[in-house]
């Protein structure tokens, strides 16, 4: 198959390890990732954020860049989410990743190897808007090594919320404590999401912390071959 | 009004408010995900349920004047008020009329929106809430922070100690001694104040029947025993026909209390010889419904039943409480309902108090997108509150002409990495306040769109 991979500007500035795990994970069982450098933001921020028409504008520039593509694949379930909302879901076309491998690939072991403790956050997103459900834990579950731990009130939010973890910072940490001191109880190494503007926010606060805890996105530890 | 944020900070401080507010949404969540579980045609009910009051409010005028046919063929008086001024005085003069000077309620949200026990203060009558939770709120001079549980920042022993301190009956915080001592205060009301005031969970327009449904039993006195009864209601509870109760009642005791039936359903019609009230009167309340109405995506707030199913799902609500949302409807259905029913200028902060998690809507029973009106709100307090070349203003209009175009977009890339240029001006101008907190990533010295290219 050959996959359009939508990396969204967060990843491609801040994250570009995700974005390179992505192509990791695509070639190794067989397809081909293109690359349209075309792409620059979905348009959520805006649209979340009261500019409506500015992420109108944006999810409609997503839709002509990626009018061409087979099948586009993107490593943020929030961004995926906001385009399909908005109606730039190209006809069905557009999958967050762990909708991908599961629901269009049909596979659940990728050949990932991660020797590590590891509990799984799922993102608001990618639980609500999305329902990706089990999808990203039944990968998790395949990879060779993994010690997978149950986050406990695992769906609750963690408090990023895009410009709400600053406008309303007092609460969005009131969150995020309740959120790390779960994360915490796990005694994992690595706290794994779909989103990584979500783990920015809970991986803020450990490396503030110290806490020794590191947070990756779903698609690093599924490109991890031990 | 301070706005949400710094509100919201004060009550965060107070861990004794965290931890009752937190152990009281969480059984409540528990509850009704229990007894929603329980059912196999829930996604079907909540459907149903969203269709019925769509229907309602898409024919409102035509349902208010079948209500008003009905109750008033029924021997009922109707009047309309168009704003809580308008309201107060038409309860007031009732009581006047017969020179009462005091009035037993049921627990209701309109009235607490109109602010209605004060105004009838000002007038020399007396209000006595009869809910528990009300009356506590009442006995302390605090305000309501939960639609349904209106104390639910307080705890037992807080209760048992504002009883010995106001009825004089404070032995002990067992919920049964509490019960007991509240009920021995309020019997002796039941039984000699002449007039009650009430809310309305629902009124059928086909029938000219009000409905209230409770769980004490003490509105069933409210409106049973006084001899003038007088109902509050806002215009959007109005149903078209009497078996949309079916669906009603099935989805409100299941999302609010989480029980499959609630102990008291009230259902009258006008007045009756030789028994209950002998004048029935309902206050049909607009008080900024209309203009709700008006706005296409922002109307869908006027289904809601008032379940607080909303506010005890919500991540925010149920570390904040309800005070921080500075209006009589908190949690997520306040941040929808207060700002429009307000006006945006009154709470333009509210729109923003929700991580748009979506939680709310998943279990809201007449399925309102809470989400989508949050941010719908969000663009109409930018559109029509911000200054035009706010710092935010600049900087979000400034990354929107950046995404607009691949070349403007890299170059703001590789300033980034300087911490320059528009993208690097986030985390100072609209996202100041996150390194406050947590440690913000290092830009890479390689974007993926670099890293690509060196694969060619």
């Amino acid at each position: 198959m050959r996959v359009a991979l939508f990396i969204t500007c967060f990843n491609d500035t801040l994250f570009p390890a995700t974005g390179r795990a992505v192509v990791e994970v695509l070639e190794r069982l067989g397809h081909e990732v293109v690359f349209p450098e075309e792409q620059t933001c979905c348009g959520q921020m805006h649209g979340n954020s009261g500019y409506a028409a500015e992420g109108q504008r944006l999810a409609r520039r997503f839709e002509r860049v990626f009018a061409g593509a087979e099948v586009v694949v993107s490593p943020s379930a929030s961004c995926v989410g906001f385009l399909r909302e908005h109606g730039a879901g190209l006809d069905s076309r557009l999958y967050e990743l762990s909708e991908f491998l599961i629901d269009v690939l049909g596979v659940e072991d990728v050949g990932a190897v991660f020797p590590h403790r590891v509990t799984y956050h799922p993102t608001c997103h990618s639980a609500r808007l999305l329902r990706v459900g089990d999808r990203p834990l039944r990968l998790l579950r395949a990879v060779r090594g993994i010690e997978l731990v149950e986050l406990g009130e695992r769906e609750e939010c963690c408090g990023f919320g895009g410009t709400f973890a600053v406008k309303n910072a007092d609460t969005s940490m009131a969150m995020l404590s309740d959120k790390l001191r779960h994360v915490l109880d796990t005694r994992a190494e690595v706290c794994v999401a779909a989103d990584n503007s979500c783990l920015m926010h809970i991986g803020g606060a450990l490396r503030r912390q110290r806490a020794g805890v590191r947070t990756m996105h779903l698609a690093e530890v599924l490109a991890a071959t031990g | 009004m301070s706005g949400f944020p710094e509100a919201a900070a004060r009550a965060l401080g107070d861990s004794q408010l965290r931890r009752n507010i937190g152990k009281a949404t969480s059984t409540i969540r528990a509850k009704r995900a229990a007894v929603v579980g329980e059912l196999d045609d829930w996604e079907a009910l909540r459907d149903a349920g969203a269709a019925i009051k769509a229907r309602a409010l898409a024919t409102l005028p035509e349902q208010l004047e079948r209500l008003e046919a009905a109750v008033a063929a029924a021997g009922g008086v109707v009047h309309w008020a168009r704003d809580a001024a308008e309201a107060n005085a038409i309860v007031a003069g009732i009581a006047r009329d017969h020179a009462f000077d005091e009035v037993i309620k049921v627990k209701s949200m309109a009235t607490d929106e109109i602010g209605l026990n004060a105004a009838l203060a000002a007038q020399g009558v007396r209000a006595v809430e009869t809910d528990l939770a009300e009356l506590i709120v009442q006995l302390s001079g605090d305000r309501p922070s939960h639609i349904l549980v209106p104390a639910i920042h307080r705890n037992r022993e807080e209760i048992r100690a504002l009883f010995a301190r106001t009825i004089g009956d404070g032995d002990s915080s067992e919920p049964a001694a509490l019960a007991e001592a509240a009920r021995r205060h309020l019997r002796a009301k039941f039984l000699s104040v002449p007039m009650a005031v009430s809310g309305a969970n629902f009124a059928v327009a086909e029938t000219g029947t009000v409905c209230v449904v409770e769980s004490e039993g003490n509105g069933r006195f409210c409106v049973t025993l006084p001899e003038v009864l007088v109902t509050v209601m806002g215009i959007e509870k109005v149903l078209g026909e009497w078996r949309d109760l079916e669906v009603m009642l099935q989805l409100l005791p299941r999302s609010s209390t989480g029980e499959r039936m609630n102990p008291y359903t009230s259902l009258w019609t006008g007045v009756h010889e030789r028994d209950g009230p002998r004048e029935f009167h309902l206050v049909l309340l607009d008080n900024g419904r209309s203009d709700v109405l008006a706005d296409e995506v922002g109307r869908d707030a006027l289904r809601c039943i008032r379940c607080s199913a909303c506010l005890n799902v919500c991540p925010v609500y149920s570390r904040t409480g309800g005070h921080a949302y500075e209006s009589v409807y908190p949690g997520p259905i306040g941040a929808i309902l207060t700002p429009q029913l307000r006006g945006l200028d009154e709470a333009p902060t509210l729109p923003w108090a929700s991580s748009l998690c979506g939680a709310c809507y998943e279990v809201c029973p007449v399925k309102i997108d809470i989400p989508s009106i949050l941010v719908h709100l969000r663009g109409r307090v930018v559109r029509e509150q911000h200054a035009r070349l706010s710092p935010e203003d600049l900087a979000m209009r400034a990354v929107a002409r950046v995404f607009g175009s691949r070349r403007a977009y890299e170059r703001s890339q590789r300033l980034a990495r300087l911490g320059r240029g528009p993208l690097a001006r986030l985390p100072i101008g609209p996202l100041a306040g996150w390194t406050a907190m947590r440690d913000l990533p290092e830009v890479p010295a390689q974007s993926f769109r670099e890293w690509w290219r060196t694969r060619a």
